[in-house]
């Protein structure tokens, strides 16, 4: 039970270079796996293709292998796909269903789509709603809703279909640092009660930080760099490859730098401020 | 140069949310002005009353004294630009280069000079390489710097940003902060919407702080980063930077940045 990707590498239709160039990853039941890397790195296309929509649904050639839980991803239909590992789009907006005059409806159209019965429908929209605190916006149109609301709903509507993955391409890019932390905090949830395995890219070093077992650095399609999450996000490296460094990386590096060592920014008090 | 007054305004969408409860604030011209709060606290409804996209329901705008509402639609858009949330909003053209030149092309600029212009722009944000290339071809964070390029090219006095740092890497990070502090140089207004405390304590001269569609701060980073600001930051879903978190523990004053964290505790020794 695992998504295994053996030198997976992969070529958009028509285009001249490799966007996914020889990637090993496995991402586990209950394990979370954050993704770094410069803007182009091949972070969206390795969501993809992890998810098996490349080349199921998005046009293109997959080299090496990818599997879902011991199935060739080549060889699965759409909606098997969907109904292990639900993906969440870097742009929200490009995924709500559209066909929804309600959040409660456009977070209900995964789950019947699945041929749940009614009851377990409406309960796992409202358990959608709760574990995201948008229960507030059940009655709101899903195509007036601010950039924030409108990712947090896309996510929800996910989280209603149970998948055993999630796969989550910038899932906090539009929140404010509370829902950043809320989202956080559902996803650690998940992963520990649910075993739910996740992969997670985000730009937000300081959200990895607290939430993954490990983080993966993405340079031109490439694994560059793979560990437990303080030692890929402290490596000083980082920056070189286009990565923000987390604020705690940062302000330890300045500290330092400046010669002042002895004020009391301590790397115990960076880490308690910081969680 | 011109001044921005907001005075009492409030704005109901027609689904009956109440997005502006009575705002009040003047912008000089050549500020640099960020707007932080929870998400769906009005900051982008806010923003759309300068450009006329929305009007408001109560109170008034007013660009460099006159009313917006009165102002023509042609008018407001060599008076303000304002790059969207969602790029996908306002990309439509087939090429880089042409999505860049729709908006000059329509200020009447033509030749060299329009070409110019789009060089200019697309060289700032990065995508100088790219002038051919399909939009949608290019990844989310290339799309937010076209559509930010494409209100550059028009050289606006006032230019609006919202969330122009989402989805950027350090790079792309770098030179949005590179192309505020540019805008004010020359003297231009810069209103920007973002969740990134990093980057609007760093980067913006005022900073203002909404909840349920109403002002509940208005100050320089420090002030609002400050730790007697931290209660109303929480009320509206937002946290002070880990710097000014630091700074406050080590009692050393507000210091919202890590550049004037280094610099208090200098001080102090």
């Amino acid at each position: 039970m695992t998504i295994r990707l053996a030198g997976a590498t992969y070529r958009y239709a028509g285009a001249r270079s490799n966007a996914l160039d020889g990637v090993d990853l496995e991402l586990a039941p209950g394990s979370v796996i954050g993704v770094v890397g410069a803007n182009e790195a091949g972070k969206s296309t390795l969501c993809l293709v992890a998810s098996g929509l490349a080349p199921v649904v998005v046009a293109g050639s997959l080299g090496g292998s990818v599997t879902i839980d011991g199935r060739k991803t080549i060889t699965m239909r759409p909606h098997e796909l969907a109904q292990r590992c639900g993906i969440l789009l870097q742009n929200p907006e490009a995924q709500l269903s559209g066909t929804a005059v309600t959040v409660f409806e456009e977070l209900a159209f995964g789950p019947r789509n699945l041929g749940l019965p009614l009851g377990s429908v409406v309960e796992r929209v409202e358990a959608s709603l709760e574990t995201l605190a948008i229960a507030h916006l059940a009655a709101r149109d899903p195509a007036r809703l601010s950039g924030g609301q409108a990712q947090l709903v896309a996510l929800a509507a996910i989280l209603a279909l149970r998948p055993a993955y999630l796969i989550l391409d910038e899932p906090t890019s539009q929140l404010d640092p509370q829902g950043t932390r809320l989202v956080g905090d559902a996803l650690r949830r998940l992963a520990a009660e649910n075993r739910t395995g996740i992969l997670v890219v985000e730009h937000k070093t300081n959200l990895l930080d607290r939430l993954t077992d490990s983080v993966v650095l993405i340079d031109e399609g490439r694994v560059v760099r793979e560990g437990p999450a303080a030692e890929v996000l402290g490596d000083p490296a980082l920056a070189a490859l286009g990565v923000e460094p987390p604020p705690r990386a940062r302000i330890r590096a300045a500290i330092a730098a400046a010669g002042l060592d002895g004020t009391g920014v301590t790397d115990a008090l960076l880490l308690e401020l910081a969680s | 140069m011109i001044g921005i007054a907001i005075d009492g305004v409030a704005y109901t969408y027609p689904t009956g949310v109440r997005a502006l409860d009575g705002v009040d604030l003047a912008v000089r011209p050549g500020e640099t002005l960020a707007i932080i709060g929870q998400n769906g606290s009005g900051k982008s409804t806010l923003v759309r009353q300068l450009n006329g996209l929305l009007r408001p329901g109560q109170g008034r705008v007013l660009l460099d004294g006159a009313e917006v509402g009165r102002r023509h639609v042609a008018e407001l858009a060599r008076l303000v630009g304002l790059a969207f949330q969602d790029p996908d909003r306002q990309i439509f053209s087939g090429s880089a280069r042409a999505e860049v030149a729709f908006g000059p092309r329509n200020l009447g600029l033509h030749g060299a000079e329009l070409d110019r212009r789009v060089a200019e722009a697309l060289e700032v944000v990065g995508l100088a390489g790219s002038a051919d290339v399909n939009p949608y071809d290019l990844g989310y964070s290339r799309r937010k710097l076209l559509a930010i390029a494409s209100v550059l090219a028009m050289r606006t006095p006032v230019v609006v940003l919202d969330e122009p740092t989402t989805g950027q890497d350090q790079r792309g990070f770098g030179r949005v902060r590179a192309i505020v502090a540019t805008l004010a140089a020359e003297g231009r207004t810069v209103i920007a919407i973002s969740h990134d405390m990093r980057f609007v304590a760093e980067t913006f001269g005022r900073v203002v702080v909404m909840r349920a569609g109403r002002i509940v701060l208005d100050g320089t980073p420090a002030d609002v980063f400050a730790e007697q600001s931290w209660g109303v930051l929480a009320s509206t879903y937002l946290e002070p930077t880990l710097a000014a978190r630091v700074g406050a523990r080590l009692g050393v004053g507000s210091t919202p940045t890590e550049a004037s964290l280094v610099a208090a505790l200098t001080a102090r020794m």
